[in-house]
């Protein structure tokens, strides 16, 4: 069986431009997280981690002429650029490109912007991004609801696997659009303070917007030091509800379950948990009963939605990435935002950040349509 | 695991152009040219009795009965099953996406509502074919500008190579200002077709 692994990545965030700026604002306790007043975007106050367009434009010039892209895009490519620089691959028939996107450039909708409306077509955007690098292949684009970032890896892994190709790269990105605070608001799911996952004073999710991208590769050399390989990986629907996770955890429980077993490892020799954890009610109260029917309720856990927001179709990439160089510094970071349990099941929050050898952590996600996923990795350099 | 296994496609069904095909062959025809009114008739005719359905969005209402004409004759666990659904389309659920923003358009008429904003991800019809059918499986949507079989078919073989799924239903289901699509297929171990790319392509322009 082929190894494939995670390689060079970056994340483009309001918390910075790479990987390592990123990780060591959360390693200092920084959130991107913000309470805003923006009544174009929501007529009541808001919390969010944003990115200016004007922040954007200003790194993007650097590479393109940023009248032609749109926002998302400019976020897009100059986080994909980052790491198709790194890698330093040519860009032939044996290289893949997904893009994980729930809602695309979804503002495009709005009556005001500079671009014809057929730019909201998500294979548009696929296009744009396949264009601007030269990819030979077309750019496949997942939308799988607030799993699509986890979902790219397990699709990226499978392509190599299969051999279609040698090397996919991924990148990913949601805006905090007008169009998704309405409809999360609508759902009096959002939480003007700051987000506090598994808390018991926990009031709901903040959205945010990040681009993340990563190379997935079969080739074992010239691996950056936080590289992991892929050992398991699997997605489980609820077949319960569209809007509402299933209370006994069901497809997250199996996703795991099925990760672990093609894995094969015990639940027990994950050194780290990275969830979901949106701060909804629902949502964490799934994860725990999950957690505990694994047997995993001791394993340390964090979500990161308290520094970056819930990024959607990004969040599972980001999410990773951001593990990847956790396990690489061999330290366990706080969930923020949390303080005392709010869940009827015991899981480990981590409250401080602690230095703890690491080898193997799993990365879960679940969303709207009743969809979970969940990937097995190990580090490589040791 | 064998990655020489061959599979094939049990069954397939187009749903277009008011007209429900199973297999190449006409099930249904309807006079109305307007959607709403060509699938509620399809849904009578094939006495779905599912109520659930009334609450749907288009995409949802075309890919669930499609995949309903298929996956009733399978005689299917009423407890569980493991079929993975990979479907695909071009216009994501802008159908939806739509009304949702004309909800949020105006200041005066601010009025989104969670019933419409739900739909507007393409997989959540892939979550109601789930619930009917009690598919704990995998779920992907995929976007592409065409029809894209290459793309099925390698992600087929991967899941079912794999043993991720026993079967695999796969296709498109478009919807979008101009019209309506849905054709789907079953990959399985026995079938009369055989599963390969020329095959999926054969099928999916008959009719």
């Amino acid at each position: 069986m082929t190894e494939i692994f995670i390689s060079y990545n970056n994340i483009f965030s309001n918390l910075g431009f790479d990987s390592e700026t990123v990780v060591a604002q959360i390693e200092n306790g920084k959130s991107g997280l913000q309470k805003l007043e923006n009544k174009s975007l929501l007529p009541e106050p808001f919390c969010a981690a944003m990115l200016s367009a004007e922040v954007i434009k200003e790194e993007f010039i650097k590479i393109g002429d940023a009248s032609k892209f749109t926002k998302l895009e400019q976020m897009l490519i100059f986080s994909l650029k980052k790491v198709i620089d790194a890698a330093n691959i040519p860009l032939n028939e044996k290289v893949g490109l997904v893009i994980s996107t729930t809602k695309g450039n979804i503002d495009l909708l709005e009556k005001e912007n500079n671009f014809p409306e057929n730019r909201a077509y998500l294979s548009e955007l696929g296009k744009t991004i396949q264009n601007f690098f030269e990819f030979e292949n077309e750019a496949i684009v997942l939308s799988n609801a607030c799993v699509s970032g986890v979902l790219a890896i397990s699709v990226a892994k499978r392509f190599i696997a299969e051999g279609k190709y040698e090397h996919v790269f991924i990148t990913s990105g949601d805006l905090v659009s007008k169009f998704v605070l309405a409809g999360f608001d609508s759902f009096q799911a959002l939480s003007a303070e700051p987000c506090k996952p598994y808390d018991k004073n926990r009031t709901g999710i903040n959205l945010g917007e990040v681009a993340a991208s990563a190379l997935v590769t079969s080739y074992k050399e010239n691996l950056p030091k936080e590289a992991v390989a892929i050992w398991g990986d699997a997605t489980c629907n609820d077949a319960n509800h569209i809007s509402g996770p299933s209370r006994t955890g069901e497809g997250l429980f199996r996703s795991v379950k099925i990760a672990l077993n093609e894995s094969k490892i015990a639940a027990s020799q994950i050194d780290y948990i990275s969830a979901h954890g949106t701060a909804t009610p629902f949502n964490d109260e799934m994860e725990a009963i999950a957690f505990n029917r694994l047997g995993m309720e001791n394993i340390p856990l964090n979500s990161l939605k308290g520094y970056f927001g819930h990024t959607l179709g990004a969040s599972g990439l980001l999410e990773t990435i951001v593990g990847m160089h956790f396990m690489a510094k061999n330290i366990l970071f706080s969930s923020k935002g949390f303080s005392d349990l709010g869940v009827s099941k015991s899981i480990k929050i981590i409250k401080t950040n602690t230095p703890k050898p690491q080898q193997i952590f799993l990365k879960t996600a679940s969303g709207f349509g009743g969809c979970n996923t969940a990937v097995v990795l190990k580090k490589v350099n040791n | 695991m064998s990655l020489n296994q061959n599979y094939r496609i049990k069954s397939f069904c187009h749903l277009k152009n008011q007209s429900l095909t199973v297999n190449g062959q006409s099930v249904f025809d309807d006079a109305s040219e307007d959607f709403q009114t060509f699938i509620k008739n399809a849904y009578k005719f094939l006495k779905t009795d599912y109520p659930k359905f009334f609450k749907m969005d288009s995409l949802s209402k075309l890919a669930f009965l499609a995949a309903d004409v298929l996956l009733k004759r399978e005689n299917l666990n009423e407890e569980e099953n493991n079929i993975a659904l990979i479907f695909s389309n071009r216009a994501s659920s802008l159908d939806t996406d739509r009304k949702h923003q004309a909800a949020i358009e105006n200041e005066e008429e601010y009025f989104p509502s969670p019933a419409v904003f739900v739909y507007t991800l393409p997989n959540i019809c892939l979550g109601e074919i789930s619930i009917k059918h009690r598919l704990y499986s995998e779920n992907s949507f995929f976007i592409f500008d065409h029809f894209n079989a290459e793309h099925l078919h390698l992600y087929a073989n991967s899941l079912l190579r794999n043993e991720k799924a026993e079967k695999v239903l796969c296709g498109w289901v478009d919807l979008d200002e101009n019209g309506y699509e849905a054709f789907l297929y079953l990959v399985e171990n026995e079938g009369e077709i055989e599963h390969n790319i020329k095959q999926i392509n054969r099928i999916y322009t008959l009719s």
